[in-house]
């Protein structure tokens, strides 16, 4: 694809071109060119020398159409832009929910749960260390504290994204919340964000971590009962943005997402699900990082990598199960805790490839990320930036707008290569389960972690600030982190649990925590659907957890040196 | 690279480092890169997965005869310190210096220097600057600990 010779008539193109390139030697001298964080080598000008849209209907073809390079949908932005899914969670579930109504209230369209690091871990708030709750995510255990979530809400009519790497029982407490309001689950939609347990087990292992097979067993389950009772909701988002936080090149994210992917479709035909209909619930979560043409040619080229593989690999004939759904977040990892303001400026340049690469939702990081959990200014001027970029400047007007650009069809052609490199790679040994258990995979990414670091040690890379146009600390500029929840406020939700689980029906709750147990221990059983009863019944976040590491274990994390 | 000029400087006595997490938070590139740059360094590293216990860093610490103990944190964990710097104490492991690389607000820097840690590591903060530190650390915890067999 890459190695296309000049077709089209271009009178006198060779001739001119060898004047330019000797002109730019004298002025450059023998300057080498740079690589891009995927090791892709940038040169200093792209001609149809790289691409001359001879291929264009293989390589480009139209929005909504194989191979869908130029975007999922016919009328992609232009039609719908994308749901501003702001993430947020902080201190109790009132904290949430005001938080929430403020977001919706300045344009948000979805909302994104996250819950307290405890949560993540498998814990109820009252048996974990009462000065870590709240500061991180929201405190939510019990059907209650779901309730209060999303009180003045209409469930049926907003998006959620429950960000629950596994067993899912924020999912279930939402179901269960919608029982209790008489809200029929077909009308709940939204995504179990980051269930992708591969992701997490590598990189940042933000889960309680079952052992790898209890993991496997309930993400496969959650999937199924999604198909049957919850039409409306993604139970799979593949997290290519753990891979390269953790470290990896994106070039080296989206081909161990698109592994990642692949194995959890093997794993659904395993299940007996169809590839038609599975396919369709598959999205991705991925990083934007600063380096923004790589982006954007990153984006395009998941996307007609993954078309191919759903056909090629799993048959699927079902056009919307070709869609590469997904997700951006503007990267953490390159925002700077020196002037804290430029971060502001960091993030829009991300936001703008992520958008020229075609996501279907976005979060914007506040500025104040590296400080402190946001500020509610902060998270204001995040939202804002996404107004901006698509009423102000117009980003949205053109569908694929960089497409047929030299270099970034150039660069494009180039990260597929790549990818596809990384792809063979896993597939020779013997796909993503295998590879995370060997520690491959955690190999690449930790390696790839460390020469980044190594070409901002250097200088190669400049970050403004930290290792170029350093400002004296005196002149910093104030940085006011917000403040963890008063200890009394964490008193009363650790009290309200425990009048929770005091109050509950205590025979339905053990009940249904026996059920969830046979389903556990069986073969065939489908376990997310006890956990939802469980959750109906009465039982916490922290029961269930418990519950299931009595059976399945307590994973740890493969540490590669 | 810059790597040889750490090592020649500690081929005497290769210090001792216990680099972890405590609290709920995973993430764990940065703690992993930091045991790397201490490592190509020569210092003797001992990496845990996250999400330690207080009690098991005090007993890693302990049998792993450590001069520092590196604590990364990216969330609130750090909030956890003034427990681990009152167990060290308590364990008899008060010449051992404490270390906290990550994400800390200023007035929370404030409260974790006063609680003893020996210093705060930000974001930003480049490779050398964390081995001079920590080596310079893991000298002052030797020589503390000998002070203490003679007397």
């Amino acid at each position: 694809m890459s190695d296309q010779a000049v077709q089209l008539p271009l009178p006198g193109f060779e001739a001119v071109r060898d004047e330019w390139r000797s002109d730019y030697d004298d002025q450059m001298g023998p300057a080498l060119n740079p690589k891009n964080r995927s090791g892709i080598e940038v040169k200093p000008l792209y001609t149809p020398d790289d691409w001359n849209g001879d291929a264009y209907m293989e390589d480009l073809g139209f929005p909504g159409q194989v191979p869908m390079t130029r975007g999922i949908y016919p009328s992609m932005h232009r039609g719908r832009t994308w749901s501003q899914r702001q993430l947020i969670g902080l201190g109790t579930p009132e904290d949430y929910n005001a938080r929430l109504k403020a977001l919706i209230a300045h344009g948000a369209s979805a909302g994104s749960l996250i819950p307290c690091n405890s949560v993540y871990r498998g814990y109820d708030a009252d048996e974990v260390p009462a000065e870590l709750l709240g500061t991180c995510g929201a405190v939510v255990n019990s059907v209650d504290d779901m309730e209060i979530c999303y009180r003045d809400i209409p469930l049926e009519n907003f998006s959620t994204a429950q960000n629950d790497p596994s067993p899912f029982t924020l999912l279930a407490l939402l179901l269960a919340v919608a029982k209790r309001r008489g809200i029929p689950w077909n009308r709940i939609t939204g995504t179990s964000n980051q269930s992708d347990y591969i992701s997490h087990f590598v990189c940042n292992h933000m889960f309680f971590r079952l052992a790898l097979p209890g993991a496997r067993r309930v993400l496969v389950d959650h999937i199924a009962f999604s198909q049957k009772h919850l039409p409306g909701w993604n139970p799979l988002s593949v997290v290519g943005q753990h891979m390269q936080q953790g470290g990896a090149t994106p070039a080296e994210a989206m081909g161990l997402t698109l592994s990642t992917a692949i194995q959890y479709a093997h794993d659904c035909e395993a299940r007996g699900l169809d590839p038609n209909e599975f396919l369709t619930r598959f999205t991705f979560f991925f990083d934007i990082s600063l380096s923004f043409f790589e982006e954007i040619a990153k984006f395009r080229a998941g996307r007609r990598i993954w078309q191919r593989i759903v056909r090629e690999r799993f048959g699927a004939t079902n056009p919307k199960a070709w869609r590469f759904k997904f997700h951006g977040q503007t990267s953490g990892v390159d925002l700077t805790r020196e002037q804290p303001l430029n971060n502001i400026a960091r993030v829009t340049a991300q936001a703008i490839a992520g958008i020229f690469g075609g996501l279907q939702s976005l979060h914007t990081d506040s500025y104040d990320e590296v400080l402190s959990v946001p500020t509610e200014q902060a998270a204001r001027i995040a939202v804002s930036t996404q107004e901006i970029l698509k009423d102000e400047a117009h980003l949205t007007d053109v569908i694929d707008p960089l497409g047929g650009s030299y270099y970034v069809e150039s660069m494009t052609n180039d990260m597929e290569e790549k990818i596809l490199a990384v792809i063979e790679q896993i597939d020779a040994e013997g796909g993503m389960y295998a590879a995370v258990s060997s520690g491959l995979v955690q190999r690449i990414v930790g390696v790839s972690a460390l020469a980044h670091q190594d070409r901002i040690d250097s200088g190669e890379q400049t970050v403004v600030g930290v290792n170029k146009f350093k400002v004296p600390e005196e002149d910093e500029m104030p940085r006011q982190p917000l403040k963890p929840p008063p200890a009394d406020v964490i008193e009363a939700q650790i009290e309200r649990l425990k009048r929770y689980k005091a109050e509950r029906d205590q025979t339905a709750t053990a009940r249904a925590m026996d059920e969830l147990s046979r389903a556990a221990e069986s073969e065939d059983e489908n376990v997310f659907e006890k956990i939802v009863d469980a959750t109906c019944a009465g039982a916490t976040h922290g029961e269930i957890c418990q519950r299931l590491r009595d059976i399945y274990g307590f994973g740890d994390p493969l540490i590669v040196p | 690279m810059e790597r040889n000029m750490s090592e020649v400087q500690l081929s005497s006595f290769p210090p001792r480092v216990l680099v972890t997490k405590i609290g709920f938070d995973g993430h764990d590139r940065g703690s992993r890169i930091v045991a790397s740059f201490l490592r190509d360094a020569g210092m003797e590293v001992i990496e845990t997965a996250p999400w330690q216990e207080i009690s098991q860093v005090v007993r890693l610490a302990l049998e792993e005869d450590v001069d520092v103990v590196g604590v990364s944190s990216l969330s609130a964990d750090h909030l956890l310190m003034p427990k681990l710097m009152a167990a060290l104490q308590e364990a008899g492991l008060s010449h051992v210096k404490v270390v906290v690389g990550g994400i800390v607000p200023d007035d929370d820097e404030v409260m974790l220097l006063n609680a003893g840690v020996a210093q705060v590591f930000h974001p930003g903060v480049g490779r050398d600057e964390i081995v001079e530190g920590v080596a310079a650390f893991a000298a002052q915890a030797r020589e503390q600990r000998n002070g203490e067999l003679v007397t």
